[in-house]
């Protein structure tokens, strides 16, 4: 089989550079890869393209780049909890691209897949529609939408092998699997790496032939935005 | 009397019929988990792929990897499913979710719905707003019926971005329970204690009264 790992999380981000366009899973900061993040922070590559759901919260997640100025432009659909993040979009610093989250996930989905369009309702008679080529079937008007794809695609899953195959842990899945697909190199995390051969294949969710590199992560925070929770 | 947050919860819950998979957007609509009847079963999607969305969690068992949409801690179900967000927008695209309930800005009286971009203030974004208004088979509206200073958040034509075009079905706010008609919002029920005419006042886009408006029950 063939073996994707690399030794640590600096041989995994091998050949990432300024101008690049990154995707990074997780929603929120649920399933984030917090490994590579803190590495593209330690490069300090800047005018970065980050494709992400979110932008992280001011001091974790994404949200990190956007303090040391890293990123260029964000492509996401909702940013809502990170003041610096609209500091900078509000003063014109940084560049953003708000995309309907069912869109975003199915951009990426088709990036992955050799769609290069689509059609979806979502933003149809709105300002995402405006400029966009549009066109009607039985009835309901649709939008034309064009597939996302990355330089390098930043994912984290809960368990892996040495083949790269991949397995998700509850809504930390997300939008990773699509990103897995994505990415002209794809590099993963997990909490658990083990031989080619542990995982039982009917329960792969990702399998490694879209995975160029894997390495096991260490540290994981998994900080919660919102712990909301009810007396027993 | 005007309805409090709960009591809308409460309301727009009577919509809710067995056997429905119904995503719940955040505030108000999130309140109407709370207020559905012993009896019936439905199934709660979270648009960042969970179906099934059980109660928050005991503090013992908070899981950082377990969140709704609004990034707070849940629980799962017996027979619940987690899936991508691919998945996720696949059936809220392709009609298998029986029903939306949202809040918004403001409502138009064709259905045009605004509650994501408040220009040069607001910038967070639309979520999954924009695919959910697209392609719900039903969408039900929470919101109050007026702003702070008084003005109607029921309008002839939407002022704000709008989030989707002639999508809303029916509206609960915190005077009325109106439907999308032909030619604007039909009254159906008021809440106890507010006028016809105090509707009409409140209302910009054009009001349809026919016959007695019963009262909500609360």
């Amino acid at each position: 089989m063939i073996n994707k790992t690399v030794k640590n999380v600096q041989e995994a981000l091998e050949g990432v550079q300024d101008g690049m366009t990154l995707m990074l899973g997780g929603f929120g900061l649920c399933g984030i890869p917090e490994n590579s993040i803190k590495e593209l922070l330690r490069r300090g590559v800047k005018d970065l393209t980050c494709i992400s759901n979110n932008a992280g919260v001011d001091d974790f997640g994404i949200g990190l780049l956007l303090q040391k100025r890293q990123v260029k432009k964000m492509i996401s659909s909702y940013v809502g909890e990170n003041a610096e993040f609209e500091r900078q979009l509000l003063s014109g610093e940084l560049e953003v691209e708000l995309i309907p989250q069912g869109t975003l996930a199915e951009r990426i989905r088709a990036g992955g897949a050799g769609i290069p369009a689509f059609f979806t309702p979502a933003g149809y008679g709105t300002e995402v529609g405006e400029g966009k080529e549009s066109r009607e079937f039985n009835g309901k008007m649709y939008l034309m939408e064009a597939w996302l794809r990355a330089d390098f695609a930043f994912v984290k899953a809960w368990k892996g092998d040495t083949a790269g195959n991949l397995i998700y842990k509850g809504t930390a899945r997300n939008f990773n699997p699509m990103m897995a697909t994505a990415g002209k190199i794809t590099v993963v995390e997990v909490e658990e790496l083990v031989p080619a051969g542990e995982l039982d294949p009917n329960m792969i969710h990702t399998p490694g032939i879209f995975v160029q590199r894997i390495f096991q992560g260490e540290k994981y925070e998994k900080r919660i935005e919102q712990r909301t929770v009810r007396t027993a | 009397m005007a309805l409090d947050k709960n009591q809308i919860a409460k309301r727009i819950s009577k919509e809710v019929k067995n056997g429905m998979y119904v995503n719940l957007g955040i505030g108000i609509p999130t309140l109407v988990a709370n207020y559905i009847p012993e009896g019936i079963e439905v199934v709660l999607q979270s648009e960042n792929g969970l179906l099934g969305m059980g109660p928050f969690p005991t503090d013992d068992q908070v899981d950082a990897d377990l969140i709704n949409a609004g990034k707070q801690t849940i629980t799962t179900l017996p027979g619940s499913s987690i899936f991508s967000s691919a998945d996720s927008f696949g059936m809220i695209r392709g009609e298998h979710v029986d029903l939306t309930i949202l809040g918004a800005m403001e409502v138009s009286e064709n259905g045009d719905i605004a509650n994501w971009k408040i220009p040069g203030k607001m910038v967070k974004g639309m979520g999954g707003a924009m695919d959910l208004v697209a392609s719900a088979k039903n969408i039900i509206v929470a919101m109050q019926h007026t702003a702070r200073d008084g003005s109607s958040k029921l309008l002839k034509e939407c002022t704000l971005p709008i989030t989707g075009v002639k999508c809303v079905k029916k509206i609960v706010t915190d005077l009325a329970v109106l439907e999308i008609v032909d030619g604007g919002f039909k009254l159906l029920e008021r809440a106890p204690g507010v006028t016809v005419e105090d509707i009409k006042a409140a209302t910009a886009g054009n009001l349809i009264v026919e016959g007695n408006i019963p009262e909500i029950e609360v």
